[in-house]
């Protein structure tokens, strides 16, 4: 049933009711995802209304039956590039906003000639595939299969293409790692460097670590020091942080008494 | 007549019960996995586990489903309220879907109409059960990010981590399937493994899908996204009541999915054991729901039995072991895979392809030979320099020696001890 209604819609130049109906439903949500895209605050939500719009995309090429092409737009877009975005966003922060500072300088007449040839070049092949050189329909497009035609495609007559490109995209991940990579990847202060260290000390006093703060049942905050056997209280026991402020509670009032005066 | 074409003549009202069926499936076997999964790790640390609520404790999930959707449904002054419902809901209405493509059932004979018990087919399905799970884990991702704490955070970036390295290795291991199965199509895959099941020619690539098909579901030992002992709860730290729920819900339905397809792709899909074929006649084509089940529990064990077994990897550990493991490992053996496929297509004679594939098996052990004593050298260049003796009884290192040597050793204490006891 569905796929009679895949191929319902398939003759070249009209448009099959449930297809219709599918694109007056999809394409203005699309429209307006797009929009904004470049309306919203949040670079978050950007991402997220760029991930829909990705998705929406993805349901007309299935509707008109470029499954393999909609799926991997999922796949590849949705599932990978704008994950990684996401990503990419979150390190950043949860509230950061769009900044406004150019980065690069000058660069903005050359990506508006970039952007406008681009442009062309789009609008120019879907003239020719319009106009000039009228497509082979859908139907003798996916003959043998969908994937399978695909396939062929890719790996006969765009075959270069495909390998350029793919050698392409390699160099730009290669590119990226070698720019992005520093020598001192590990930070010198590891867990294990910590360890050695304590244990490289003149006193192995405190090469177990030090002792935890509180006065066993009777006080267990962190700025209370903790007593040692003798009754005097262990300064090491309370973080730096507020040794340096000064924030240290008298753990003297926590002794227990002796037990001669406990019976008093 | 194919199953594909089988599916495809299905009219309206059975599209309509089979989805009925898959959404009762999953739900109910989501019970049955909260308790079974209970049970047996409490089996396993020596408990009893929920025994209270019904015959064997086996009512205890809904119990324990009707208290979590009565509890106070709270959204953190900090979050993004949008995302945050959002959120659960995306993981959720995904989980379900990837079962549309699932075959469940052989032929079989439904209200009247032959058919078989499967929603639909693609010539894709596979790569869109694969789209569906991308799109699942942004309800983690989302749902970390818009708590608006710290601990949500760290569990969504991690998730999305996990998820870009996971998936790579997952792709890869299907890609075996699917070139010897021809065809991305569940139905077909399933058909192509009615001699030999994936698991057994395609080993290496069923035991990458196994530990992917792990850290993709985000459970133990690859369960860094929520780590209870390091992040509190993850991902859902923030949420309560119904939308906690349906990240519950989700999880389970997930394992559920990733049994069902590994099941699917590697054991056979819904086909008898082998030397068990002779129940496929028996009651026709129902019976090998219980075999397609019966798979998906032993998965289900599986899972388990991990959580049960191993600790939580570290993070650095982890991604070492995605990226310079599992994904190398898998392009390798692909390459091997589709030049024995091209042999055997080509008709090259059985001895070149013999000797072709001990020629790589002999080149991998000796690779890992040359890496295992390198990092052996490596290591015994790392020891530890002599150092002063300690003024501190600690337990010497290798190459020390105490410098107290009259301590004496626990088995020249054991007849004074004697001597007091008598």
């Amino acid at each position: 049933m569905l796929q009679s209604a895949f191929h319902f819609g398939l003759t070249i130049g009209r448009t099959g009711t449930p297809e219709a109906v599918q694109f007056w439903i999809l394409a203005p949500l699309a429209v307006m995802a797009a929009l904004g895209i470049l309306l919203v605050k949040k670079a978050v939500h950007s991402a997220l209304l760029m991930a829909w719009v990705m998705v929406t995309l993805a349901i007309f090429y299935i509707a008109e039956d470029a499954l393999f092409l909609g799926i991997v737009q999922i796949v590849v877009y949705t599932g990978a590039v704008m994950m990684l975005f996401l990503f990419i966003l979150m390190l950043v922060g949860v509230d950061s906003s769009e900044s406004f500072v150019e980065n690069l300088k000058g660069q903005r007449i050359p990506s508006i000639i970039a952007a406008l040839g681009l442009g062309g070049l789009i609008a120019s092949l879907v003239g020719r595939a319009a106009v000039v050189s009228p497509a082979a329909g859908l139907a003798a497009a996916n003959a043998g299969g969908n994937v399978q035609g695909l396939a062929k495609l890719l790996f006969t007559q765009y075959v270069w293409a495909f390998e350029v490109v793919s050698a392409l995209l390699i160099t730009a991940a290669l590119g990226a790692m070698v720019l992005a990579h520093s020598q001192k990847v590990r930070s010198p202060f590891a867990q294990r460097d910590l360890s050695v260290a304590r244990f490289r000390k003149a006193s192995l006093a405190d090469a177990a670590g030090l002792p935890t703060s509180g006065v066993f049942a009777r006080h267990n905050a962190v700025d209370v020091p903790a007593l040692l056997p003798d009754g005097s209280p262990a300064p090491t026991s309370v973080s730096q942080t507020l040794r340096a402020r000064g924030d240290i509670i008298s753990s003297s009032g926590f002794e227990l008494k002796s037990i001669e005066e406990q019976e008093d | 007549m194919t199953t594909t074409e089988l599916i495809g003549q299905d009219p309206g009202w059975l599209i309509l019960v089979k989805g009925l069926f898959i959404f009762v499936f999953c739900v109910v076997s989501t019970l049955m996995a909260v308790w079974g999964e209970r049970r047996i790790v409490a089996r396993m640390q020596m408990r009893l586990g929920p025994n209270r609520v019904g015959k064997f404790g086996l009512l205890q999930s809904l119990a324990d489903g009707v208290k979590l959707a009565l509890k106070e449904d709270l959204i953190p002054a900090a979050a993004d309220k949008i995302v945050f419902v959002v959120a659960p809901i995306i993981s959720a209405t995904t989980c379900f879907m990837a079962f549309a493509v699932i075959p469940f059932t052989g032929k079989v004979n439904l209200f009247g109409h032959k058919t078989a018990l499967q929603l639909t087919d693609l010539p894709v399905s596979v790569l869109y059960i694969l789209a569906i799970a991308s799109i699942g884990v942004y309800g983690i991702v989302l749902a970390g990010w818009s708590s608006g704490s710290t601990y949500p955070l760290l569990g969504g970036l991690r998730s999305s981590a996990q998820v870009i390295s996971y998936e790579v290795a997952m792709g890869l291991s299907l890609v075996a399937v699917f070139i010897y199965s021809g065809s991305m199509s569940t139905s077909e895959i399933v058909a192509a493994q009615h001699q030999w099941w994936f698991s057994v020619i395609l080993f290496p690539s069923f035991a990458i899908y196994v530990i992917s098909m792990v850290g993709e579901t985000n459970r133990a030992p690859f369960d860094l996204a929520e780590a209870e002992g390091e992040l509190v709860g993850g991902f859902h730290t923030e949420y309560s009541s119904l939308k906690f729920a349906l990240f519950f819900l989700a999880e389970y339905v997930n394992i559920v999915a990733v049994s069902a397809l590994a099941t699917t792709l590697f054991m056979g899909g819904y086909h008898a054991l082998p030397g068990l074929t002779f129940t496929e006649s028996w009651l026709g084509g129902w019976f090998t729901l219980f075999w397609f089940v019966g798979k998906i529990v032993a998965f289900f064990f599986l899972f388990v039995w991990l959580r049960g077994t191993l600790p939580r990897l570290r993070y650095d550990q982890f991604m070492k072991f995605g990226w310079k493991v599992l994904i190398p490992t898998s392009l390798i053996w692909i390459l091997v895979l589709a030049t024995l496929r091209v042999m055997s297509q080509r008709a090259v004679s059985r001895m070149v392809l013999l000797g072709f594939s001990i020629g790589v098996v002999l080149l991998v052990v000796l690779v890992t030979t040359l890496y295992d004593r390198n990092s052996a050298k490596a290591k015994a260049a790392a020891h530890l320099p002599e150092m002063p003796q300690p003024s501190f009884p600690v337990p010497a290192l290798p190459g020390q020696s105490l410098p107290n040597q009259n301590i004496v050793s626990q088995f020249e204490l054991v007849p004074e001890l004697e001597n007091q006891n008598g």
